[in-house]
């Protein structure tokens, strides 16, 4: 099994986001596991600041060479920010995916919510059980 | 996946990492490392790809000349032993049944290259439709076939066997031995750059691949996978069946008039029939403006109405840009010309381009 990166500090989600927790606000992206399988990202299209997005709806594309993938919110609010330099560099989704990969940052309707998410023990397993197929 | 086949070659795709996908009933490599790093070793140096899966389907006899005449498009008779032609089975209604290269080996002697999801629909094809004195083989499965393609082509190649490399023409072709096989090179490819196409036996294959990349290593060879040969061939222009051609489109209308002799094979007269009658639609090249990625099926927009669809599409790592074809109505088909394509909820400016998107 090729070895991805998943950091202790994160939380998940099942659609392969991670989800960065700091106080009333959250950072955004997709892990090395799904960056490993979507292959060269070419392409990321985001929401506009000020949106609201409602957890387990779509909120963006992520375009590989190949495909077309839907990023799913993993928690309900307001972006208040978007990470512009992968409208030139998608590939730092691919060579900094919990970095310079990131993507949005969301003011959380309910601070508690992001303790429902995955903790990175679970997510490992998630991974691990789709690896093996 | 079971079901699914597997060259000769499937145990090194796995030993190099290969990511496998189905394919044409088969479990092929869509790439080994990164769709974008093989694709710039191809244009750069070299790239080694596996494309076993295609199809080899051989007439032999004192008809088979004849009979590979009337089946094909291209002119048959003239091409000479050593030589290859790209050509189009084609049907009663103008369509394309498949599009093959043609390979002259003697006097009454050819095979066909076939395209891997097409193998049994053009055997029959070829049986029902052949002339008298023609016997006709189906030799895939016995088979194995190994592209290598970029500006070092000749120089790897020229360190595993004693073959005229350098100096063959293109669409031309050697028989001899490469890496201690028998084996038939020709001077083809379908990623736009130099390259040969090495037909082997399929026993021999794993070894050729391996020898090959153990003389590529010093030249930056690299193998590389299904991804990386879509992105190429489509940054050369050329026609993918399945998606720029099928039993519906035209040779003409796919913009490949050259590969079409002026009669005397099965489907000329309706593909002259629809010709003279104005083929509707036509098959251009188009680069996108605004940020997005084109994909077959999306919808291309001229004045904010829908007039056609691409065919293919993807990003152009050469370019820095999208590029794809599609067919939309001949006026349009002028390079230059503004239109839009559909991408979700957007209509992504793009114009109409000159092919092939990048030349040799």
């Amino acid at each position: 099994m090729a070895e991805y990166e998943i950091p202790n500090d994160l939380r998940y989600t099942l659609e392969d986001e991670w989800v960065r927790v700091e106080g009333e606000r959250v950072t955004v992206g997709v892990t090395d596991f799904a960056q490993q399988q979507l292959g060269d990202i070419v392409f990321v299209e985001l929401p506009e600041v000020g949106s609201s997005i409602e957890r387990g709806e779509p909120f963006g594309v992520i375009e590989s060479v190949k495909a077309v993938s839907d990023l799913y919110a993993p928690v309900s609010g307001e972006v208040v920010e978007v990470n512009a330099e992968l409208s030139d560099h998608p590939d730092h989704v691919n060579g900094d995916c919990y970095g310079d990969g990131w993507m949005i940052a969301i003011a959380l309707t309910d601070p508690g919510e992001p303790e429902g998410l995955l903790d990175a023990a679970r997510y490992r397993k998630h991974v691990e059980e789709r690896s093996r197929e | 996946m079971s079901s699914l086949r597997r060259t000769p070659l499937f145990a090194l795709h796995r030993a190099l990492g290969a990511r496998l996908v189905p394919f044409a009933g088969f479990e092929m490599p869509v790439q080994y490392r990164s769709i974008l790093e093989e694709h710039a070793a191809v244009r750069n140096a070299a790239g080694l790809f596996d494309v076993s899966h295609m199809g080899q389907i051989h007439l032999e006899g004192p008809g088979a000349v004849s009979s590979a005449e009337w089946l094909l498009s291209c002119p048959v008779a003239s091409l000479h032993p050593g030589r290859v032609r790209y050509g189009m089975l084609c049907n009663e209604t103008g369509g394309v049944v498949d599009d093959v290269t043609v390979y002259r080996l003697a006097e009454d002697r050819l095979f066909l290259c076939v395209n891997a999801a097409n193998v049994e629909k053009d055997y029959r094809w070829i049986v029902r439709n052949a002339g008298p004195d023609t016997r006709v083989e189906d030799r895939s499965a016995r088979s194995a076939l190994l592209a290598l393609q970029g500006p070092a082509s000749a120089a790897v190649l020229a360190r595993v066997c004693e073959l005229p490399t350098a100096s063959m023409k293109r669409f031309a072709f050697v028989e001899g031995a490469v890496a201690g096989a028998r084996a038939l090179v020709s001077r083809t490819g379908y990623t736009g750059s130099d390259g040969f196409e090495i037909y082997l036996a399929a026993g021999d294959a794993a070894g050729v691949f391996e020898a090959l990349l153990a003389a590529g290593r010093e030249s930056g060879l690299q193998p590389a996978g299904l991804g990386a040969r879509d992105t190429l061939r489509l940054e050369a222009a050329l026609p993918l069946y399945g998606q720029e051609l099928d039993d519906t489109t035209s040779p003409r209308e796919a913009g490949l008039d050259r590969f079409v002799k002026p009669g005397g094979f099965l489907g000329a007269e309706a593909i002259a029939r629809r010709h003279a009658a104005g083929d509707p639609r036509a098959l251009a090249g188009f680069v996108l403006e605004g940020r997005g990625v084109a994909r077959a099926g999306y919808g291309i927009l001229h004045d904010g109405r829908a007039v056609g669809v691409a065919t293919s599409g993807a990003p152009s790592p050469t370019l820095g840009k999208s590029i794809g074809l599609g067919y939309v109505p001949p006026a349009l088909a002028v390079p230059g010309t503004r239109i839009g394509i559909a991408i979700r909820d957007r209509a992504v400016p793009a114009s109409i381009a000159s092919t092939p998107f990048v030349k040799r």
